[in-house]
C-alpha cells in the first residue's frame, strides 16, 4: 500500500447519520471474489433507479460536489462488518471519511484499506457542512503525521486520535499482517501454555 | 485485582501487549463462509503462505445459498462461483467444510453452537457481525473484517484494541408471550443503534439468567445493533447442560476438566465496567420495529412516534426520513396494519425452540391469504429435528412452508427477498433501508409476533392467539 501524505481535497458532504454498510453497498453486490469494482455499486440504492439512470439529488450524482473526502452524519458505517464497504469507498476514489462518530467494524475496516477515518466533533462536523452549503469548493486538509484536520475557509483545525501503530502503518504503507507474521515466534509459544488446548 | 468476565478472556488471549498498539489476541475458534472470505484466500495466495492452524477453523455456505433444491446445482451464476470458489479454498488450504448437502451446514452462528464448537472462555472471530451469537456461551466472540479473516487465517491472531466494558443487568422476570428478542429490541430501543460502540457487553441479571442457551443466543446476536463489539453471559449449569454431549464438545475427563475451568468465568463480585445499564423485566412487552435502523423500536401496542418527541433536529430528520421510506405515518399504530410476507429465520431466530413456539401458535389455524410465509430453519439439524417432532407437518397445513437452512430473506443475497415496497414481518435483525430487497419494508419483532401476524394477516400480538 502507497504512503499517507498530507492533502488537501474538496469535499462530497453526505449529512446523514447512521449511514449503514448495507447502504454503502448492498448485500447483492457481495458476489465478487475479488477487491475491486466496488465503486460502481457504492451507495447504489440511493444514486441509481431502478433502470441504472442516476437519482436526481444525490450527492454522488451532483457534479457540483467532487474530491476525496466523504464527510458524513454521526454513526457512519454501523451495520454489517463486510469490508466491501470499505473497498467500495476507496475504490470509487476517496481516501478520507470524517464523521463525529464511527462505527467499529468499519473503522477496522477502512484503516485495513489506507481510507483514514477521521472523528470530529459534533461541532465541528457542523461548520464542514455549513461551509460546504455556502460553496461546494470548500477544502479540507488532512494531516495525518500531525494528526491535525483543517476547514480552509475558517481557518478552523482540530487534531483527531489515531492508534500509533495504525497511524504509522498508514505512513509507511504496512500492513497488520506483516506485523502479525514477525510475531509468529511469539505465536507458537504462547500456544503451547494456553489453557484450552489441554480440552 | 477484580475483573470483568470479559477482562478475564480477553487478557487470558494476550500473546503480546504493547503501549501504543492494538493487543495481538490469539483467536481460538475461526468461522469462515462464502461471502467474506475468498479476498482472504487471495491474500494467502499472492504471500505464498499457508493457513497456520487448520483445525482452528470451519467453513460453512450459508449467505449466498438458495433454500429450495439445495442438492441442485445453485442456478444463480455469481452465487455459484463464490460457494465453488469456498470449496475451491477449502480443499487447497485443508480446511474442514459443513458445505451445502452436509448434514452439517447452516447458518454459522447456528452451527457452531450446536456443534460443540463453541465453548466458554474462547475467543471466537467470524467476517461476520453477528459472530457476538457465541458470546451467550460466556465467550469473547465478536465479528471482522476481511483482511482480518485473513491475519486469523495466516497467524490464528488478530490486532485489537480491547474495547471499554458495558453491563447490562435485566432484573425481574419476563412476562409470559414476551421473548428474548423483545427484551433485545427493547434495549436497543433505549441505548440506540450506536449506544454501544466501542464496548463489550456483559448482559447480566435474573431475567438472563432464566433464559435458555438458545434465548440467550437471540440476545448476544443482536448487541452489534446497538454498536457494541460483542455480547456475552456468565456461564452456568444451563450453559454446561447445552453442551455435555454435543458433537465437538470435550468428553468425560476433558470435560470435567473443562468445567472446572468454565466455572471460573464470571464477573468478580466488585469488578468495575465503563458503563452500567439497568432494566426490568416487568416493563418489556412485545416489541416492533417501525423504522430504518434496529434501534427504532416501540411496544407493539405504541403508537409510532411523531418527530415533535424527537429531541434533536437530527432525530426529527431520521425519523422522517425512515417513515417516509417505509411508508409510515408519525403516531399512527401498527397493530392492525397488513403485510404481504412474514419471514421466520435468520441466526437471530432458526433455531429449534424458535420453531417450536412458532408450531404451537399455528397449529390447528391457517395462514391469512394475503400473506406468503417463509420459515427457514438455521441449519441441517434444525431442519432434522423441526421434521422428527412432526412440526413441518403442522407448519404445512398452515400454510407456512419449511426450507431447506440458510440466511435467507435476512439480507437480499439469496434467491429469497420482498420485493419493493413490500411489509415483511421479519424475525431477523436487520431493517435497514433494502435489508430484505431493495425497497423492500421490514418490521423487526419475535417469531410469536410473526406468525401471529401470518395468521391473522396483519400486525398482531400473539397473547390474544395463545
Amino acid at each position: 500500500m502507497p504512503g499517507f501524505d498530507k492533502f488537501s481535497s474538496r469535499i462530497v458532504p453526505l449529512n446523514i447519520e447512521n449511514v449503514d454498510t448495507d447502504q454503502i453497498i448492498p448485500a447483492r453486490f457481495l458476489k465478487a471474489t475479488n477487491r475491486e469494482g466496488f465503486g460502481a455499486n457504492l451507495f447504489c440504492d440511493w444514486r441509481y433507479e431502478k433502470d441504472g439512470s442516476p437519482k436526481a439529488g444525490f450527492i454522488l450524482n451532483d457534479p457540483s460536489w467532487s474530491g476525496e473526502i466523504l464527510v458524513a452524519g454521526k454513526n457512519f458505517g454501523c451495520g454489517s462488518s463486510r469490508e466491501h464497504a470499505a473497498w467500495a469507498l476507496a475504490d470509487y476514489g476517496f481516501r478520507v471519511v470524517v464523521s463525529s462518530f464511527f462505527a467499529d467494524i468499519f473503522k477496522a475496516n477502512a484503516l485495513n484499506n489506507s481510507l483514514l477515518p477521521i472523528q470530529v466533533s459534533d461541532q465541528f462536523l457542523k461548520q464542514i457542512f455549513e461551509q460546504a452549503a455556502l460553496n461546494p469548493q470548500t477544502l479540507l486538509t488532512v494531516d495525518l503525521e500531525s494528526q491535525i484536520i483543517r476547514l480552509e475557509a475558517t481557518g478552523g483545525e482540530e487534531s483527531f486520535e489515531i492508534n500509533a501503530y495504525k497511524k504509522a502503518c498508514l505512513l509507511h504503507g504496512y500492513d497488520d499482517i506483516d506485523f502479525l507474521l514477525s510475531q509468529k515466534e511469539n505465536i507458537e509459544s504462547f500456544e503451547k501454555e494456553h489453557l484450552f488446548q489441554q480440552f | 485485582m477484580s475483573r470483568t468476565l470479559f477482562d478475564k478472556i480477553w487478557d487470558s488471549h494476550v500473546v503480546t501487549r504493547t503501549e501504543g498498539s492494538p493487543d495481538v489476541l490469539y483467536i481460538d475458534r475461526h468461522f469462515i463462509h462464502e461471502v467474506t472470505s475468498p479476498q482472504a484466500f487471495s491474500g494467502l495466495r499472492k504471500r505464498g503462505i499457508p493457513v497456520f492452524r487448520t483445525n482452528q477453523t470451519i467453513a460453512t455456505a450459508d449467505h449466498n445459498v438458495p433454500t429450495e433444491n439445495q442438492e441442485k446445482p445453485i442456478s444463480e451464476p455469481m452465487s455459484r462461483m463464490q460457494v465453488d470458489a469456498l470449496i475451491n479454498n477449502c480443499e487447497e488450504f485443508g480446511i474442514e467444510l459443513y458445505g451445502l448437502g452436509h448434514p452439517y451446514q447452516g447458518i454459522v452462528h447456528v452451527i457452531g453452537p450446536e456443534l460443540g464448537i463453541t465453548l466458554p472462555g474462547m475467543t471466537i472471530v467470524c467476517g461476520d457481525s453477528h459472530t457476538s451469537t457465541h458470546g451467550a456461551f460466556g465467550a469473547v466472540a465478536f465479528g471482522i473484517g476481511t483482511s482480518e479473516v485473513e491475519q486469523v487465517l495466516a497467524t490464528q491472531s488478530i490486532l485489537k484494541e480491547k474495547p471499554a466494558s458495558m453491563r447490562i443487568t435485566i432484573d425481574g422476570e419476563l412476562k409470559p408471550g414476551v421473548t428474548s428478542k423483545d427484551l433485545i429490541l427493547y434495549i436497543i430501543s433505549r441505548i440506540s443503534t450506536s449506544g454501544g460502540t466501542g464496548y463489550f457487553v456483559e448482559y447480566a441479571g435474573s431475567a438472563i439468567e432464566a433464559l435458555s442457551m438458545e434465548a440467550r443466543m437471540t440476545i448476544c446476536n443482536m448487541s452489534i445493533e446497538m454498536g457494541a463489539r460483542g455480547g456475552m453471559i456468565a456461564p452456568d449449569q444451563t450453559t454446561f447442560d447445552y453442551i455435555a454431549g454435543r458433537e465437538f464438545a470435550p468428553k468425560g475427563h476433558d470435560f470435567e476438566n473443562a468445567l472446572t475451568y468454565w466455572k471460573t468465568l464470571t464477573t468478580d463480585e466488585d469488578a468495575m465496567f465503563d458503563k452500567e445499564y439497568r432494566f426490568h423485566a416487568d416493563d418489556i412487552e412485545p416489541m416492533i420495529t417501525y423504522g430504518t435502523n434496529p434501534g427504532m423500536g416501540i411496544p407493539l401496542s405504541a403508537p409510532i412516534p411523531t418527530p415533535e418527541q424527537m429531541e434533536t433536529e437530527s432525530d426529527q430528520k431520521a425519523l422522517e426520513k425512515s417513515l417516509n421510506y417505509m411508508g409510515l405515518d408519525a403516531g399512527s399504530s401498527l397493530l392492525g396494519k397488513p403485510v404481504d410476507y412474514v419471514f421466520i429465520g435468520s441466526c437471530t431466530n432458526s433455531r429449534i425452540e424458535d420453531l417450536r413456539q412458532v408450531a404451537a401458535l399455528v397449529k390447528g389455524r391457517k395462514k391469512a391469504a394475503n400473506v406468503q410465509v417463509l420459515v427457514v430453519p438455521g441449519s441441517r439439524q434444525v431442519r432434522a429435528q423441526a421434521k422428527a417432532e412432526g412440526l413441518d407437518k403442522i407448519l404445512a397445513e398452515a400454510g407456512f412452508v419449511l426450507r431447506e437452512p440458510g440466511c435467507s430473506a435476512c439480507l437480499g443475497m439469496n434467491e429469497d427477498k420482498v420485493p419493493a415496497g413490500k411489509y415483511c414481518v421479519s424475525t431477523s435483525n436487520r431493517n435497514f433501508e433494502g435489508r430484505q430487497g431493495p425497497g423492500a419494508r421490514t418490521f423487526l419483532a419475535s417469531p410469536l409476533t410473526a406468525a401471529a401476524t401470518a395468521i391473522l394477516g396483519h400486525i398482531a400480538d400473539a397473547r390474544a392467539l395463545i
